[in-house]
């Protein structure tokens, strides 16, 4: 005789509480901003005025600024994609020594934010004040500095040392896990290593290069920081400088805050094309040869030029981590800037005033690290269930979901920093302006992608039957979500954690938007303490950061590895 | 005997794709009931649909005299509440949980006492055979273990029916053999009505007190015991998706049946039932006689292989091919080790008539 008997009454529309709910936070945090700047791009007094949205698009100021976005994004992309696709190449293909170390060392520049690297070689190579030109112009008695930084080159070439492991990533990891017999055969046809790495091996590897490539190009596009640093003093602005400079000299005025929209505007178009375009590169055909599995591919055999290369590499390394890194600490323990480096002006004095005693610095800290967890705290959560909805469950409607959760991938940090003044300042009822929640509804919106592509990996390894062999167990939906999802996403969660984290800690393109005095975030501290002038503290404070990068980062892949154990 | 389960004229389809069109079933209490069918062909969904895991486009679906599905009055009853016990084809073990929890898993839901729950799982896991691996987490048990541990975990909460999604289907072939008397023994000894899915006819036909055959377009063919499956297909689909057969092509003139284009008639008592002009006899290769005496149709050896214990033989008549084995030793003794090129003559031990346009219909399986 069976004990288990069918229970009547069914329950209420769970499936479709979670749906709306997930749909409504994608459309409060991202969707809605998004739209309020497109609205206000194209309606002048209510009405639709394209001619007008041409008209600032065409004023010289904002045309100038365009142009420079496109220059400036194109050079780093190009100069990204070379740099990373040789140093994948050769920590992959060849049997250079260290290779292993090599490759973990080639994503140390990902641990330092650009905006204080371009602060280092603002230090290092600013026409007259720099200490390499300077010692330049003094060893040979000249007047023309060495480098000057404060050009489209140098703002250029900040960015490649800081991106290019966008690329790097991509790369390596589509050469490791190329069949190596579809080169192993075309060599058996008698094909030279020169015609296999031309006609197998680069076609291959393609649409991972141009995706990263890709990738750099929007970041760039939209990147505050570098340019910030280094581009305004010479009055070069891209993008998102502009709009900054526009928002922030008007206090937001109506004519400046058209000319952010307008901005905001191309930058989300071309966001858009971009993103598609990486889509419909991944997702062409070919790209499946390239499988999950490991191989051990063929290794080119470099001789003579084993450990020169070896000594390129490391070279390369010093010049670009090192030397900014070592700069900064040692600016930030100066007691005045531009004093020599020796030992009667250095000092921990500044470290520790800006630890314990100066109330900028010490509120930057306490907000970033207190809006990093919020937000890495909020945008985990929202991320795992609109996750699931798009994975898993079969509601009617995902579309709408699915269409909502690509948004926050293409809408740049400018974007949304620009959208969330428009919708929290008040129009609509709440007013967030200039305190700390504004902040963090960016943030949610800004790292809302990391969230969902972590959350959604880890559910798309939760493979279905789990979940409904608990319901036939008896557990409800909730029961089985409680018991049984959520313990399994858990490795995603919490990367997601740490993804959103880390990189919220630095921030600085959404923050210099929303800040007021005494809700400044870590990178907008140290960008405005330097533009005051206060570089030394400015400078300790950058120092600070990167220590606080660095043990974020131990933990992470101490946590990382204990996951995947 | 009394139906638990029943399916009324259910319906699904995903998309453009229709996998179930009408499709009526009945399940008797406490027996063992099998859909065997190729894969795709909507058996899956089946059980995915009894389970509660899909909802049917139309019709109705009982369980225990109680509807869990019905289109005209949009009733569902959530799987949670259908107190079934279902074994996936991929297990659905939960990875995070030990053997132990896992199998307790069901009785934590109905909140069973924390004694009760011991002991019971204490014994479940001694009738799957798993004692001193309650510990383990599922990533420490090979894959016939962790099916004994599914297998427990649909059985534990004494469910009035187990729902089998071919289980057995990621096991190697010795394990396959053995958990599949497991499965029956258990089936018998909780008296419990199970209801197995599978394209393996061979554990179709071990485990089974019925079988349905389904085709490729989700429709049920024949519905038997398994000696009324194997023995009197009621067509040709099914006759050929219980394994290897012949097929010879015979003409009918009058009322005499030729095999191929020859002039030999069909050594057979009795013709097939209908006035079709083409045929097709169908037989297995264990049921054809050779023999060197004239008796029957006279072919020719057209290949002689010695496989060990068998020999195999492809036998041409009159144009047509056919296959036959006979046990090694059996054709040394009997004078019947055939070259290559050799006439011999085949009588049949049982033989199926079949129209020749339903050969077509079924094409290749």
């Amino acid at each position: 005789m069976s004990s288990a008997t069918i229970k009547k009454d069914s329950g209420f529309g769970v499936a479709q509480l979670i749906l709306l709910l997930s749909i409504a936070i994608l459309v409060i945090f991202v969707a809605w901003p998004v739209l309020l700047i497109l609205f206000n791009a194209f309606f002048v007094d209510g009405s639709f005025n394209s001619l007008d949205f041409y008209r600032v698009l065409t004023d010289p100021e904002t045309f100038q600024a365009l142009t420079n976005s496109l220059i400036i994004a194109s050079m780093t992309t190009v100069g990204s994609t070379i740099v990373g696709t040789f140093f994948a190449w050769l920590v992959t293909r060849t049997d250079l020594p260290y290779k292993n170390f090599m490759k973990s060392l080639f994503l140390v520049p990902f641990m330092l934010p650009s905006f204080i690297g371009a602060l280092a070689w603002k230090m290092l190579l600013s026409p007259h004040a720099g200490y390499i030109n300077k010692a330049f112009m003094s060893l040979f008695g000249t007047t023309e500095p060495l480098f000057n930084i404060y050009t489209y080159y140098g703002i250029s070439a900040v960015e490649v040392m800081y991106l290019f492991p966008f690329v790097f990533i991509q790369v390596c990891g589509a050469l490791e896990r190329m069949d190596p017999t579809l080169e192993e055969s075309a060599r058996i046809s008698g094909a030279g290593l020169l015609t296999i790495t031309r006609k197998i091996t680069i076609p291959l590897v393609l649409p991972s290069i141009m995706s990263g490539a890709l990738l750099i190009m929007l970041y760039s596009m939209a990147h505050f920081g570098t340019v910030a640093v280094l581009g305004i003093e010479q009055g070069i602005y891209n993008i998102p400088t502009l709009i900054y400079e526009k928002i922030h000299e008007s206090a937001g005025s109506f004519e400046s805050i058209r000319t952010g929209t307008v901005l905001a505007t191309v930058l989300v178009v071309t966001a858009a094309i971009i993103i598609w375009g990486q889509q419909k590169i991944l997702s062409r055909g070919h790209y499946q040869i390239i499988g999950g599995k490991s191989f051990r591919p063929m290794e080119l055999k470099l001789r003579g030029l084993r450990w020169p290369l070896l000594l390129f590499c490391l070279a390369y390394i010093g010049f670009t981590i090192v030397l900014p890194t070592v700069v900064i600490f040692l600016v930030g323990g100066l007691n005045t800037y531009g004093l020599p480096f020796t030992w009667e002006n250095l000092s921990l004095a500044n470290y520790k005033y800006i630890l314990t005693e100066y109330d900028v610095t010490k509120d930057a800290i306490f907000n970033s690290v207190s809006l990093g967890l919020a937000a890495a705290v909020i945008t985990m959560f929202a991320g795992v269930m609109i996750s699931y909805v798009i994975v898993k469950m079969k509601v009617r409607g995902k579309g709408i979901l699915e269409f909502l959760g690509m948004l926050p991938f293409s809408v740049p940090g400018s974007v949304i920093a620009l959208g969330v003044i428009l919708a929290w300042s008040g129009k609509f009822g709440i007013n967030l302006y200039n305190t700390v929640w504004i902040i963090l509804v960016a943030y949610i919106a800004r790292y809302m992608a990391f969230s969902l592509r972590a959350n959604s990996a880890a559910l798309e390894q939760v493979h279905d039957s789990l979940m409904e062999a608990s319901r036939s167990c008896g557990a409800t939906m909730w029961q089985s979500l409680k018991d049984i999802v959520i313990p399994l996403v858990k490795p995603g969660m919490i990367s997601a954690f740490f993804l959103i984290f880390l990189p919220a800690l630095r921030e600085l393109t959404v923050s210099i938007m929303l800040y007021a005095p005494t809700t400044r975030t870590i990178g907008v501290a140290i960008y405005t303490l330097n533009e005051d002038g206060e570089t030394v503290m400015s400078t300790a404070l950058a120092g600070v950061a990167l220590i606080l990068i660095v043990i974020g980062q131990t933990l992470i892949n101490h946590f990382t590895k204990k996951v995947s154990e | 005997m009394q139906d638990i389960i029943k399916l009324e004229g259910v319906c699904k389809a995903y998309g453009d794709h229709q996998v179930l069109k009408d499709l009526d079933l009945s399940i008797r209490k406490g027996e063992c009931f099998t859909m065997l069918g190729p894969s795709g062909c909507g058996k899956t969904v089946t059980i995915r649909l009894i389970a509660g895991h899909e909802v049917p486009d139309s019709g109705k679906i009982e369980i225990d005299d109680t509807v869990v599905a019905d289109s005209s009055t949009g009733a569902y009853i959530p799987p949670e509440r259908r107190g079934l016990g279902i074994v996936f084809q991929d297990y659905a073990v939960w990875p995070h949980m030990t053997v132990t929890q896992n199998i307790a898993y069901p009785l934590k839901m109905e909140k069973r006492p924390k004694a009760e729950i011991d002991k019971l799982v204490k014994a479940m896991i001694a009738t799957v055979g798993m004692e001193g691996l309650d510990k383990r987490l599922p990533s420490e048990l090979s894959g016939g273990q962790q099916q004994r541990v599914a297998l427990a975990r649909a059985l534990v909460a004494d469910p009035s029916v187990m729902l089998l999604d071919e289980p057995l289907s990621n096991l190697d072939a010795n394990l396959r053999e053995e958990m599949r008397f497991e499965i029956k023994a258990l089936q018998q000894r909780f008296g419990i009505t199970v209801l197995y899915v599978t394209h393996d006819q061979e554990v179709a036909l071990a485990i089974s007190d019925r079988i349905a055959i389904m085709d490729a377009n989700g429709r049920i063919r024949q519905t038997g015991t398994p000696y009324e499956i194997f023995e009197k297909p009621a067509d040709l689909f099914v006759f050929k998706f219980m394994g290897i057969a012949n097929f010879l092509a015979v003409r009918s003139e009058g009322d005499k049946y030729y095999v191929g284009t020859g002039t030999q008639e069909v050594p057979w008592p009795e013709g097939p039932a209908g006035t079709a002009e083409k045929w097709v006899v169908g037989f297995r290769p264990s049921d054809v006689e050779i023999g060197r005496e004239a008796k029957g149709l006279k072919g020719v050896i057209k290949r002689a292989n010695f496989l060990g214990s068998t020999m195999d033989y492809a036998i041409e008549i009159d144009g047509e091919h056919l296959r036959t084995e006979l046990v090694a030793h059996k054709a040394i003794s009997q004078d019947l080790m055939f070259q290559e090129g050799e006439e011999c003559y085949i009588t049949f031990k049982a033989l199926h008539w079949f129209d020749a346009k339903q050969l077509e219909e079924v094409g290749e399986l």
